[in-house]
C-alpha cells in the first residue's frame, strides 16, 4: 500500500509498523549496541540543546524570566512575528491548495517542470532569499528609484520581512499536500461530480475531509517555519529595536548584547513552538495511520 | 465563481470516459471531469512567478549588470575562497556523519521496539521545527569551553565553538533528519523475505547486511545526504552563532554575503550569491535525478 503511493521527500508515512519486526534477526547484542549508539546521537545533539534551552532560560528563576519576555522590545517582537505568520502562512495555504489541486488532478506538460519550480525556496540559501528582495525592492534595487517616487517602502520595513517570510516558507504546504492529494485518489470525487455535485461543492466535502491531516501538518510546518525564519529576515530587515525585530531577531541581539538569560528567554518560546509542532504532527500521523485502517476495514463495493 | 469554475476551466479538457487511453494522451493533457483546471493553473502560476520567479529573475538581471572584472574580484577574492572551502568542508562533513548515524537512527527506529522510541522518532524532526537561531544560541552554550559539553572536551584541548569543528555541528543539527527520513520508507518497504532468502542461502548475518541491505539502503543514503549538504551550504542562522565569524578562518559563505551586504557592496553580494544559487541548483538537478531512479526502481 505504501509502496504503491508515489513518494516524495518527507512523505508523511502511515505508521502500521508490525510491532517487533524481524526483531530477532539481529542478535541481542547488536541490537543494544545500535540502540544504544542511535539513542545516544539523538540525545546528545538533539535532546541536550532543546533541554539547555530552557534550562540556560530558567537559570535565575522564573521571576526574571518573565521579566525578559514582558519587555516593551519582546512584547514588539512577538506581535511582528504573529502578523508575519499571520499574513504568509495563509498566502502559502491558499498557493499550496490551488497547487497540489493542479498536480495531482490533472496531467499536463510541464508538469515536472513545475513541480521542481515549486520545491525551488528549499534549495536555496535563506539569506539568497532575502538578498534577492533587496536587489530587486531596495534602493538601488530594479524597483527601487520606482518605489521611492511613490514612496512605498518595502525592503529594510515589515511588508519587506512578511515577503521574504512568504519566499521561504512558500514550498511547505503544497509539497505535505500533494503526496496526500495524489494519494486520495479521484474516484470519490468524480463519483460526487456525477451526482450533481459542482465542483466547490465536491472540493469541500469530498476533497479536503479526505486530505485534512496532511493539510493541517503542511500549515503547522510552515507556520512553524515562518515564525522562526532568521537568514532571509536578518537581510531584509533593518533590525531596529521594536520596529522591523522578529522573534529570532530578538533572540540575536539579546545575545549580542551578552544578555544571555534574556536571550534564551525568548528563545524558549521559539522552541515551545517547535515542540507543540512536533506534538501536533505526531497526533496527526496518529490520526492518519487510524483513518487508513479505517478505510482498509471497509470492505470495497464490487 | 463556482459557475466559472464547474465549467472546467480554459484549456478545453478531453471530455469522455476519463480512463479512455485515447482521450488521457491527446496532447499531453488529461484534466478528466475534474474542474478547477485553468483557475487552478493560473492561480499557481501567477503566484509562483510574483513570490519566486521574478525576484530570482532580479538576480540574475542584477548579476547580468556585473563586469567581469568586478564579478572575478568578489568571486575568486582570497576572503570568498576561504570562505568556500569552509563551508563546502564542513557540510562534507556534517553531511558523511549523517549518512552513517542516518542510518544508524533509520535501523534501530525501524526495525526495534523499545520503551521511549516514539519520543526519538519525533526527536528527529525537531531541527526541521526548531528555529535556526535557537539552535545557534543553544549549540553555542552547549559547546563553549564552559558548556555542558564544552567543559569535557576543552579538557582534552577540543574546542567545537568558535572553530571549523563548530560550523560543522550547526550543519550536523539541521541537516539531521534528511538521511533518517530517505533511509526509512525504503527500510520499511524492505521485503523480510530477501533476508530470510539470503540467511537459507547460507549467507552470514554480515554478509546479508553487507551485500544485500545496504546496497538498497544506499541509493536513499545518497539522497538524504545531498539534501543535507545542501542545507548546510545554505545554512547561515544556527552557525553564525557557533562559529565567532573570523573572516578567512570561520566565515562561512552565506555570512560573507551578508556581510558585504551589510557594507554596501552590492555588486560583491550578488556575485557570491549567483555562485552559490548555481551550486544549490546544481545540486537540485542531482537530488532530482536521484530520486527519479529510487522512483524508477521503487516502481520494478
Amino acid at each position: 500500500m505504501a509502496g504503491a503511493a508515489p513518494r516524495r521527500n518527507r512523505t508523511v508515512v502511515p505508521d502500521p509498523r508490525p510491532p517487533l519486526a524481524r526483531a530477532g534477526a539481529d542478535s541481542r547484542f547488536t541490537r543494544t549496541v545500535l540502540t544504544l549508539i542511535a539513542c545516544g546521537f539523538l540525545g546528545l545533539f538533539v535532546a541536550l540543546p532543546i533541554v539547555s534551552v530552557f534550562t540556560e532560560a530558567l537559570h535565575d528563576g522564573l521571576g526574571p524570566y518573565f521579566e525578559a519576555i514582558k519587555t516593551p522590545d519582546s512584547v514588539a517582537a512577538l506581535k511582528l512575528t504573529l502578523l508575519t505568520a499571520g499574513v504568509s502562512v495563509p498566502l502559502n495555504l491558499i498557493f499550496g491548495v490551488a497547487a497540489s489541486w493542479l498536480i495531482a488532478r490533472y496531467r499536463f506538460p510541464g508538469k515536472s517542470a513545475l513541480t521542481t519550480l515549486i520545491d525551488l525556496p528549499f534549495s536555496v540559501s535563506p539569506v539568497i532569499s532575502g538578498l534577492v528582495f533587496v536587489l530587486l525592492l531596495g534602493a538601488r534595487g530594479l524597483l527601487g528609484p520606482w518605489l521611492e517616487e511613490h514612496d512605498i517602502h518595502i525592503v529594510f520595513a515589515v511588508p519587506g520581512i512578511i515577503l521574504a517570510t512568504t519566499f521561504v516558507t512558500f514550498p511547505f504546504v503544497a509539497r505535505e499536500l500533494i503526496p496526500v492529494m495524489q494519494a486520495s485518489g479521484t474516484d470519490q470525487e468524480q463519483a460526487a461530480l456525477t451526482l450533481g455535485a459542482n465542483g466547490w461543492q465536491t472540493f469541500w466535502h469530498v476533497t479536503l475531509p479526505s486530505v485534512k491531516w496532511g493539510l493541517i501538518y503542511g500549515i503547522i510546518l510552515c507556520n512553524a517555519r515562518a515564525m522562526g525564519e532568521f537568514g532571509a529576515v536578518r537581510v531584509v530587515s533593518a533590525n531596529i529595536v521594536s520596529g522591523t525585530q522578529t522573534m529570532p531577531l530578538r533572540v540575536e541581539s539579546l545575545n549580542d548584547q551578552f544578555q544571555g538569560q534574556a536571550a534564551f528567554a525568548v528563545a524558549s518560546l521559539l522552541a515551545l513552538l517547535a515542540l507543540v509542532t512536533l506534538a501536533i504532527k505526531t497526533i496527526l500521523e496518529w490520526k492518519q495511520a487510524r483513518d487508513f485502517a479505517r478505510a482498509q476495514d471497509v470492505a470495497p463495493i464490487h | 465563481m463556482a459557475a466559472v469554475t464547474s465549467a472546467s476551466g480554459g484549456a478545453a479538457p478531453p471530455r469522455g470516459r476519463p480512463g479512455h487511453p485515447l482521450a488521457r494522451r491527446r496532447r499531453g493533457f488529461a484534466t478528466g471531469i475534474l474542474p478547477g483546471f485553468g483557475l487552478s493553473l493560473g492561480y499557481t502560476v501567477a503566484y509562483l512567478s510574483l513570490i519566486v520567479l521574478i525576484p530570482l529573475g532580479g538576480l540574475a538581471v542584477k548579476s547580468a549588470g556585473l563586469t567581469a572584472g568586478e564579478f572575478l574580484a568578489a568571486v575568486a577574492s582570497p576572503r570568498a575562497l576561504a570562505a568556500y572551502r569552509l563551508t563546502f568542508l564542513a557540510a562534507l562533513a556534517a553531511g558523511v556523519a549523517n549518512v552513517v548515524f542516518g542510518i544508524i537512527v533509520a535501523w534501530v527506529l525501524v526495525r526495534y521496539r523499545f520503551p521511549g522510541r516514539a519520543v526519538f522518532d519525533a526527536l528527529v524532526d525537531l531541527p526541521f521545527a526548531l528555529p535556526t537561531a535557537v539552535a545557534g544560541i543553544a549549540l553555542t552554550a552547549l559547546y563553549a569551553d564552559n558548556g555542558w559539553v564544552g567543559r569535557w572536551l576543552a579538557k582534552v584541548d577540543i574546542h567545537v565553538a568558535y572553530s571549523p569543528a563548530g560550523v560543522s555541528l550547526a550543519m550536523l543539527f539541521v541537516g539531521l533528519p534528511f538521511v533518517v527520513r530517505t533511509v526509512e520508507p525504503i527500510l520499511l518497504d524492505l521485503d523480510p523475505q530477501v533476508e530470510e532468502a539470503a540467511a537459507t542461502l547460507g549467507a552470514s548475518r554480515r554478509q546479508t547486511m553487507a551485500r544485500v541491505i545496504l546496497p538498497v539502503l544506499l541509493p536513499p543514503a545518497l539522497t538524504g545526504f545531498a539534501l543535507a549538504f545542501a542545507r548546510g551550504l545554505g545554512e547561515y542562522g544556527s552557525i553564525v552563532f557557533i562559529s565567532g565569524n573570523m573572516p578567512m578562518k570561520t566565515e562561512i559563505v552565506p555570512l560573507l554575503i551578508v556581510t558585504k551586504l551589510e557594507q554596501y557592496d552590492y555588486a560583491g553580494a550578488t556575485a557570491i550569491a549567483l555562485v552559490m544559487l548555481l551550486a544549490s541548483f546544481g545540486l537540485l538537478f542531482l537530488i532530482n535525478t536521484l530520486q527519479a531512479f529510487l522512483n524508477r526502481r521503487g516502481a520494478r
